[in-house]
């Protein structure tokens, strides 16, 4: 499985970013590998209008299996999302990446 | 003649001072009044006439062809907006996002994204009393006003020819929408209350309305309430200020309820007074 | 870290006066953000500092090099928002109307069009008269108020919250349906919402709820001039028992508000009436409910 995260840093300590269209780092965690590619999208803040849709097309190229994240994808960003066939877990937003990803695994967040 | 109708924050009296001096000056005259506030049009509670026409406006948005396109993605590089995205074989509109800038649709090498009507919202044309009162709606999820009220001042223009005072009841702040709304009309009236927050939203508004080179005159709600500030700005700008409708609980009541306060009221009569008599002189300079 | 964001859909409701009062009561434990970008009036009553100021750019505008331009006119030719007249013999941009779509720029042949980054305003961070720190901003005149500058805005507050352990963050949010008031609120552990008990009120109310619910946030709701129209009341009250918003408090109509803030002071800090008791009490509530 293939799970990204959308966060504020590169590590599993790093804190889980709760804005989706906005967020500073999309970190892809493959389980099988065990290992963490990641996609610095801090140019965002840059954008004016249409963070989502743009933040959204980025995981589409990543192809993840499972995206977990804070607040959730506005309209735009989820209507992307729904072509992809990925599950999305929110309410993840206080949370470390390491804590993200347990409470995924222990069933806790909330499907969108 | 124009007058837009304006102020610098929400909540001062626009909508009181737009529909109440339509109502005065219709004992008179025939009046247009039209709500370009097309986010929160409000202008309706309070003038609730009889439907004479309504009519959607649409906005262009480009359409994916999807056995014309190439995916050679170059409408998604020239769109500034990310009203564009190309996910796999498929290309994505976003119209909510698009400023119908028709760049993507013309330069298009094989014509994939015609431009097509896209309904943004609903105008309607009431009848009350000598007063023709235009009102336009976005629909929700709809978040480009600009276009809606280029089309509203046009409808406007295009039906009213013979009715020589026209007002526009503007959206609120110092953003794109206002510019819109003001920027055709031929004189601005400022509302503003006599208080820090009425003060500070005011020279906001009259640094907007210097920047688009506008004539304007102030009319202060409330009065009475908070200091002298906005008074002796005026004086010292040489702003003209032309009427001050006095603070009075009974004109919140009466808004709550949703009525108007023009004929309930004297004080506040003769103070709209003022303002038409204002507007009469300069619509005839000669008579007066 | 909780953040509590005040918003009220309409102008005038009293929604700024209640804020400011929030941050004076929270003083030195909170961290202050004004996000009604368009028509920021908080600092008017916090006495900020302005200790740092920053530049903000949101979006494009096109500028015409005359050294190089050609005079072909394509580039007004394209432009669908008459943002390119000819002034002097001179293709010139005129910035109110341009939207920095850069189609323009796409299709000069000589490159004489360039796209620059537009100011569209400033923000800053300032320490107040209640002993707190204080994000605000200013955009400038006919600029776009997108959500980027809230979003700016409500980032630095957090930050500065993280980084001096402050567990509060309240927030002024923008008034509206918009763009703006979805950055004030994306994110926010609590939303409080200011109504008055008007037919504008209740609808505006209504409208800005339908957004607050789709982000699934908590809400409770004040009641200002609770008086003026005891039956809308009585409406709005059945209106937040329907969708689960809690009912905070109700203000009655005062000129305190405007009494206070004459003397650019909040209305906790202008001496004691029944509506500081109110205002007060609404705090501890609204903290507890953030919780």
């Amino acid at each position: 499985m293939k799970i990204a995260f959308t966060t504020k840093g590169e590590k599993w300590e790093s804190m889980i970013d709760p804005r989706f269209g906005r967020t500073e780092f999309i970190l892809i965690y493959e389980e099988e590998k065990d290992a963490f590619i990641s996609f610095d999208n801090r140019d965002i803040e840059q954008e004016a209008h249409g963070a989502g849709p743009k933040t959204s097309q980025v995981i589409y190229d990543l192809k993840p299996d499972v995206l977990i994240t804070g607040n959730g994808p506005g309209g735009n960003a989820a209507s992307i999302l729904e072509r992809m066939n990925i599950k999305i877990f929110t309410g993840a937003g206080n949370m470390t990446v390491k804590e993200a990803y347990e409470a995924y695994k222990k069933g806790t967040l909330k499907e969108f | 003649m124009k007058i837009a109708i304006a102020s610098g924050k929400g909540g001062t009296g626009k909508t009181t001072l737009s529909t109440n001096l339509a109502a005065y000056i219709a004992e008179s005259q025939k009046v247009v009044l039209s709500d370009l506030d097309v986010e929160e049009p409000n202008s309706g509670l309070f003038i609730k006439g009889a439907l004479i026409k309504e009519e959607n406006k649409f906005t262009m948005k480009p359409e994916w062809k999807e056995d014309k396109c190439t995916l050679c993605g170059l409408c998604q590089e020239v769109c500034n907006y990310n009203a564009i995205v190309k996910l796999g074989n498929e290309i994505v509109v976003f119209p909510e996002l698009c400023h119908s800038c028709y760049a993507c649709s013309e330069l298009c090498p094989t014509n994939a994204l015609p431009m097509v009507p896209q309904k943004m919202g609903v105008l309607k044309h009431f009848e009350k009393n000598g007063i023709s009162f235009i009102e336009s709606r976005l629909d929700i999820g709809q978040e480009q006003a600009v276009p809606l009220i280029a089309q509203t001042l046009e409808f406007v223009d295009e039906n009213f020819l013979d009715t020589s005072i026209k007002l526009y009841d503007s959206p609120p702040g110092t953003s794109c929408p206002v510019i819109e709304a003001t920027k055709d009309a031929d004189f601005i009236i400022l509302i503003t209350e006599p208080t820090p927050f009425g003060f500070n939203d005011l020279k906001l508004a009259i640094e907007t309305m210097k920047k688009l080179e506008k004539k304007f005159a102030v009319v202060i709600n409330r009065f009475g309430i908070g200091n002298d500030d906005v008074v002796e700005y005026c004086e010292k700008e040489n702003i003209p200020l032309i009427a001050k409708i006095p603070n009075n609980r009974k004109v919140a009541e009466l808004y709550s309820r949703g009525e108007l306060i023009y004929d309930k009221i004297p004080e506040v009569k003769q103070e709209l007074k003022k303002i038409t008599d204002y507007i009469l002189k300069i619509l005839k300079p000669n008579k007066a | 870290m909780k953040e509590i964001v005040i918003i009220s859909g309409k102008g005038g409701t009293g929604k700024t006066s209640i804020t400011a009062s929030f941050a004076y009561l929270g003083g030195k434990d909170i961290v202050v953000a004004d996000c009604d970008v368009d028509a920021a009036d908080m600092h008017l009553l916090m006495k900020p500092d302005y200790s740092k100021s920053e530049d903000f750019y949101s979006g494009e505008i096109a500028k015409i090099d005359q050294e190089k331009c050609i005079k072909c006119g394509k580039c007004a030719d394209v432009c669908r928002f008459d943002a390119i007249p000819v002034i002097n013999n001179q293709y010139v941009v005129k910035p109110l109307n341009c939207e920095g779509c850069g189609y323009c720029a796409r299709v000069c042949p000589v490159n004489a069009i360039n796209m620059l980054p537009q100011k569209a305003g400033q923000w800053f961070i300032s320490n107040t008269k209640a002993d707190n720190v204080l994000v605000h901003a200013k955009l400038g005149i006919g600029d776009d108020n997108s959500g980027k500058l809230v979003a700016k805005v409500k980032k630095e507050a957090k930050q500065i919250a993280e980084n001096t352990n402050k567990n509060i963050t309240v927030v002024d949010g923008s008034p509206g349906i918009g763009c703006p008031v979805i950055s004030s609120i994306s994110g926010a552990d609590f939303v409080v919402l200011v109504t008055e008990p008007s037919i504008s009120g209740l609808h505006d109310l209504k409208r800005v709820y339908k957004l607050v619910e789709k982000f699934k946030i908590k809400a409770g709701c004040i009641i200002n001039k609770a008086n003026i129209n005891t039956e809308v009341s009585e409406k709005i009250k059945k209106f937040l028992k329907e969708e689960n918003i809690v009912y905070i408090s109700s203000l009655p109509y005062d000129e305190t508000f405007t009494k206070a803030m004459t003397n650019g002071q909040t209305i906790v800090e202008y001496g004691e009436s029944d509506l500081k008791k109110l205002i007060v009490e609404s705090w501890e509530k609204v903290k507890k409910l953030a919780n």
